[in-house]
């Protein structure tokens, strides 16, 4: 029998290593010599308390979503993918050549190339670890972290030496034509009389993330390539006997996940920035390690464990406005729930197994 | 390309891939035992920060110096403490801890100094001290010779030379030890040991100290002798590169030396020459430095030979049922 | 010889989470004598035992040793205390010298040159004195399974171990080399040591034990001396009943040849030759039991059958070649054909275990037209074809919705029959069928076994239980070091000409002479021929 319920072992465990994480981080702003309470209240009051707040937590809880997702299918073939950031550059990079070359008569059209466009350079970015792995078994782990530094170095080149509009000393690509504008919630949500979502980034790629939930769902409990992706993951030997080919579901695990994190730069760079820029993945391809083990692989965790990273993001946005705490809290927070959820999950698993095990005692 | 070059080349070669050889070493005395580290980043960078923090506010590297090593040991702690005492996910736990370092080091150096995450410079006995060994400035106009000894040989850190004395230490204390007999045994067969009556546990956190310990001497060095001061994520990925020169070493003392010294010379290439002009063609600086990168995925390949990891790497030692 | 016990063991009791392994347990070891634990699978002999050596705690009860109460909490205080364990899974690492693997956790001082040479001393001694001739050079990796196991003999022995706890040590013997085992165990015997023997083969109980214990689910039975019982007391013992040691079948009505194979050779990744070139027929109705010790290609033959392996060669299913390295060398290509495969390594091959009973019983078959649903599975209609199978095949729990590892081993072993026997395959690999299942199962899937072949299908039965083999097979083919060495009807041969095949001895010994001899000339000869051979080719 298994030591405790499921449901115990799916929500339970997030939830309270996300309580001890925020236990640790109001410790540190302590130590810092600010008063956690009144962080809190500032973070809540700026990240939700108005809609503008909103508009940038969704922003954030969008590149979350799509990042997360990626490491969670790598996940589930059992596969830590840790080269979202520089799959999501060069997923950057699809965007703006789609936006920039192709003449798109109107933004849902372009939407929909973009995403495509994004999806492939991220995928393809994906690639060569991921054949890497399946084919000489190179550590997946190590070369995607080096794919990242590659994909900076890349992405650094093509804006410097071909991208960049003459006279422009920055590394950027030239604005986007306005046909590829992304409405904005703004847009999209505001009446003559109310303007909501006033100035905030939130796009309508909010939806493709969306979307994205439910296919990737779909994808992993609903359909062979999925059930072919648990079981390699969960048993290579397994996979071999039933004759799944650990090569094709290594290299389309990866594929997808590149894909998704590629799709990430829909939301910077076609929905927020209209421009390619040095820094357009923002450090979410890492988040989403978090994102992806604190929604335990699953689309519905990784869209709530989003949502709170958004809101942490955009809170921790508010601290850094308003008091000495810097934006870099977020980053140990990050760090510490990777660590209770990922690393340190026995530590809090042991215990509650305790507690289950004494009350099903009890019941015999 | 001239001989004084080639050796202000190979001397910055010998400085880069100190910082390499110390981590390199670390990992090698971790996964040995067992626990994959991919946290060698982390560790480095949290004893960057404290070393020239301390070495900062006291106004001296030795305790700079042990203030690095005990912040890197500490997050060995929770490294082992994830690793070895609760059986996680040791990946993850060193994915962590590089977060971890990154995310605190930035947050406490805007505490304490508000310098946009750096500490102040480091000047003076903040700072490691160039030695020059014995009769380096009378032999230096022999030709040839007297260049290479005072000029590459000469002139370094301290945190230089125990580098490279770690490396036949590392080998005698592996191989002709008792503590390396277990060590390596632990990390091949952690059953084998436990049934001989010694403490798996004891010996994994034994083996995670000294790579702390290590990281510690790495950090330092990168703030207070390759660099005057700290400065945000200033390790940039060299605790990854250690590991590939870890695997491209097979996990030997001796071959690690040459790894990093590669890895040294490409990085030290990569400073030294922007855009190379081969005749034909530009290489872009952005090649070069991408190339130690590219070098990792291309030994971690196994286009340079097929590398087998200590067995008991990476898994938690669970009594078999 | 005093009344004082060598071990006593008072109250022990042992739970791993909600299974309770031992309970109340009590046993007395007299010095200078071998005892031997008897019991089933699971039965809790290798928990007691290792509870005796410090590698679990024990929850409850006393240990004395030589009358005084002793304390075991780790390995280091059984040393002390003078016990020594053989494991039945070894503990070497396996790239460390004999010597590097003697010494390690005994070291005489930090550094290692003193230690190695002392061994190397006291290594030469206990050899000449109890026949455990090995190189202490050589590494762990490099050595038979047989050697190995002297290595942790010699372990024991350097440690001074009064006491040794032997774990099922013949499970990965051939039958000669087991003798070689006893003889050495009765060599230790007359040395004064006390010998605990953890077994569940009833002829090695009956040939070297003075005293036996019975174990079942957990408990201590029965102990009695071995002189004043007999085979059919302690089986009923073991199982708590009356237990049916033939298999119940009509003679074999076979057909026509099915699965033909012809020349199969494999290399492993190692780049070990595992499979010699090996030829059999299997025809339709006729069940036949591949024998030999674990460890001589009969994984590899499976591997390659089962299609996830490469091999050279030629393997027909009736009459028709099948594909051997190409792109239909993989295990849906083999289902497509009619083989359908019972792994022997259950928990790593044939199922997941955190997946539920029903996403287990189409595994490998899950591409099938039937469970699909335009793009997707049909999950409905997979279940309900689940939850019939179950009941079909007696699945207790008959939960489709349980995961595989919340079941016992033998209700696993029953969903993975359940998933291959119904898809009525032309072919059946059946490897281990009944390991680490409980009694009780083991006649419910020879039945099943037997059923398909009075179908009229063909059935490759591979084990390592001899009893097995020649209670379920209608013919019997013997493999030794990847090769086939005869085959034999069950009717005409006996266990002492099967080990000796096993042993890849083909020519019958002369009488006098003792087996273990017999076998090392013929080894010698065909290394010989073996290396004259390579030199030529």
């Amino acid at each position: 029998m298994d030591k405790m319920p499921a449901w115990a072992d799916a929500v339970l465990v997030p939830v309270i290593s996300v309580l001890l994480a925020a236990a640790i981080s109001a410790l540190v702003i302590l130590a810092i010599g600010e008063n956690p309470v009144t962080a809190f209240q500032l973070m809540v009051d700026g990240a939700l308390m108005k809609s503008s707040g909103w508009g940038y937590t969704l922003y954030y809880a969008t590149n979350f979503t799509f990042t997360g997702l990626a490491v969670a299918v790598a996940f589930q073939a059992k596969m830590f993918n840790i080269g979202g950031e520089g799959q999501a550059l060069i997923g950057g990079l699809g965007v703006a050549l789609a936006c920039l070359y192709v003449p798109w008569p109107h933004w849902s059209i372009a939407l929909i190339g973009a995403t495509a466009s994004s999806a492939i350079f991220g995928a393809a970015w994906a690639l060569i670890p991921g054949y890497l792995q399946a084919k000489r078994g190179s550590h997946i782990v190590i070369t995607t972290i080096m794919f990242n530094f590659i994909a900076s170095a890349v992405l650094n080149y093509v804006l410097v030496n071909v991208l960049k509009p003459q006279g422009s000393m920055e590394p950027a690509s030239g604005r986007f034509p306005e046909e590829t504008f992304l409405p904005t919630f703004q847009q999209m949500f505001s009446t003559s009389e109310t303007v909501l979502f006033r100035g905030s980034p939130a796009n309508v790629s909010f939806f493709v993330a969306v979307l994205a939930c439910i296919l990737v769902w779909l994808l992993i409990w609903r359909t062979r390539l999925g059930y072919e992706i648990r079981a390699f993951g969960n048993s290579e030997t397994a996979a071999k006997y039933a004759g799944i080919s650990p090569v094709k579901i290594t290299v389309i695990t990866m594929l997808i996940s590149g894909g998704l994190a590629g799709m990430m730069a829909l939301n910077t760079t076609m929905g927020e920035a209209e421009r390619l820029v040095l820094n357009a993945a923002e450090g979410a391809g890492f988040l989403g390690i978090a994102v992806a083990l604190m929604g335990r692989s699953h689309p519905v965790g990784v869209f709530l464990a989003a949502l709170l990273f958004g809101f942490l993001y955009q809170g921790g946005a508010e601290l850094a406005f308003w008091t000495s705490i810097p934006r870099e809290l977020v980053t140990v927070i990050q760090a510490l729930v990777i660590l209770f959820t990922g690393a340190l999950d026995n530590m809090i698993r042991m215990p509650l197994e305790k507690i289950f095990l004494s009350f099903r005692k009890g019941d015999v | 390309m001239d001989f004084n070059t080639v050796i202000q080349v190979l001397d910055s070669t010998i400085r880069l891939s100190t910082p390499l050889l110390l981590a390199c070493l670390a990992g090698l005395f971790s996964e040995r035992s067992g626990i994959v580290d991919i946290g060698l980043e982390g560790k480095m960078l949290i004893a960057a920060f404290f070393s020239a923090a301390v070495a900062f506010m006291t106004g001296s590297v030795w305790l700079g110096l042990l203030a690095g090593v005990v912040s890197s040991m500490a997050l060995s702690a929770i490294h082992g403490l994830a690793s070895i005492t609760f059986r996680g996910n040791q990946i993850i736990s060193g994915v962590a801890l590089n977060f971890l370092a990154s995310g605190l080091t930035v947050l406490i150096a805007q505490t304490w100094f508000s310098q946009g995450g750096r500490t102040p410079s480091l000047v003076g006995g903040a700072r490691f001290s160039e030695l020059t060994l014995p009769f380096a400035d009378s032999l230096r106009p022999v030709p040839v010779l007297g260049p290479i000894y005072a000029d590459l040989i000469s002139g370094h850190s301290i945190l230089v030379y125990v580098a490279f004395l770690l490396v036949p230490l590392t080998w005698w204390v592996m191989f002709r030890t008792r503590f390396g007999l277990r060590l390596r045994a632990v990390g091949e067969a952690p059953e084998a040991v436990d049934t001989a009556g010694v403490s798996v546990v004891g010996l994994r956190f034994a083996s995670i100290a000294i790579a702390g310990v290590l990281c510690g001497l790495a950090g330092a060095y990168l703030a207070t002798g390759l660099q005057a001061g700290f400065v945000r994520e200033m390790t940039a990925g060299r605790g990854y590169i250690a590991l590939a020169a870890l695997i491209f070493a097979k996990w030997r003392p001796w071959y690690a030396l040459g790894a990093c010294l590669l890895f040294g010379f490409l990085q030290a290439v990569a400073l030294r020459f922007q855009n190379i002009d081969l005749g034909a063609f530009v290489v872009p600086v952005q090649v070069m430095d991408a190339l130690p990168y590219i070098l990792t995925v291309v030994i971690l390949a196994g286009f340079v030979g097929k590398a087998i990891p200590p067995r008991a790497g990476g898994e938690p030692y669970v009594k078999e049922r | 010889m005093t009344d004082t016990p060598a071990i006593e063991l008072k109250g022990i009791s042992k739970a791993f989470g909600p299974v309770q392994a031992n309970k109340d347990i009590a046993i007395r070891v007299m010095p200078g004598t071998i005892h031997g634990i008897i019991g089933e699978n699971g039965a809790g002999k290798s928990t007691l035992m290792s509870i005796l050596y410090g590698y679990y705690k024990a929850d409850k009860g006393d240990i004395f040793i030589n009358g005084k109460k002793t304390a075991i909490p780790d390995s280091q205080a059984a040393i002390s205390a003078g016990i020594g364990m053989v494991f039945q899974h070894f503990k070497l690492v396996q790239n460390f010298s004999v010597l590097e693997n003697v010494i390690l956790g005994v070291e005489d001082g930090a550094l290692l040159q003193t230690s190695l040479a002392k061994a190397r001393g006291v290594l030469k001694h206990l050899a000449e004195e109890y026949e455990l001739q090995v190189d202490p050079d050589a590494l762990i990796e490099d050595l038979s399974v047989g050697h190995q196991q002297r290595v942790e003999i010699l372990k024991a022995l350097y440690r001074e171990a009064e006491i040794l706890i032997l774990d099922e040590p013949t499970g990965v013997l051939t039958p000669a080399e087991a003798d070689h085992l006893f003889r050495i165990l009765e060599g230790l015997k007359r040395e004064g040591k006390t010998i605990i023997l953890i077994t569940h083969k009833l002829r090695e109980i009956m040939e070297i034990t003075d005293t036996v214990s019975v174990m079942r689910r957990g408990e201590m039975t029965a102990t009695v001396k071995t002189s004043e019982t007999s085979p059919e007391q302690l089986a009923e013992l073991m199982v708590g009943r009356k237990v049916l040691l033939r298999v119940d079948k009509t003679p074999a009505k076979h057909g026509k040849p099915v699965l033909e194979v012809e020349n199969l050779r494999h290399v492993d990744e190692a780049g070990v030759e595992r499979l010699k070139g090996i030829s059999f027929t299997v025809r339709a109705g006729e069940i036949l039991g591949l024998a030999g010790v674990s460890g001589n290609g009969q994984t590899h033959l499976l591997h390659v059958l089962g299609g996830y392996a490469d091999a050279t060669g030629t393997v027909r299913v009736n009459g028709q070649d099948i594909d051997l390295t190409g792109n239909y060398s993989d295990g849906k290509s083999r289902r497509a054909r009619g083989i359908a495969h019972v792994p022997e390594d259950r928990h790593h091959e044939a199922l997941i275990l955190p997946f539920a009973a029903w996403e287990n019983l189409i595994f490998g078959y899950h591409n099938d037209a039937a469970y699909q649903s335009g793009p997707l599975m049909n999950n409905a209609a997979i279940k309900e074809e689940a939850a019939q199978k179950m009941m079909r095949f007696d699945v207790r729990p008959p939960n489709a919705n349980l995961a595989a590892r919340n079941f016992s081993g033998g209700n696993q072993q029953k969903l993975v029959l359940a998933r291959e026997i119904e898809r009525n395959p032309e072919i059946l690999l059946v490897g281990q069928p009944t390991r680490g299942v409980d009694i009780g199962a083991i006649e419910f899937i020879h039945q099943q076994i037997v059923a398909l072949r009075d179908k009229g299908k063909a059935i490759l039965l591979v084990s390592v239980e001899l009893d097995e083999i020649l209670s379920l097979s209608d013919r019997i083919a013997v493999m030794f070091d990847g090769e086939i060495m005869g085959e034999r009807l069950p009717s005409e041969t006996n266990q002492t000409e099967l080990g000796l095949l096993m042993a890849g001895v083909t020519e019958m010994p002369d009488k006098d002479k003792p087996l273990i001899e017999v076998v090392n000339e013929q080894l010698e000869a065909k290394k010989r021929r073996e290396e004259a051979a390579k030199k030529n080719g």
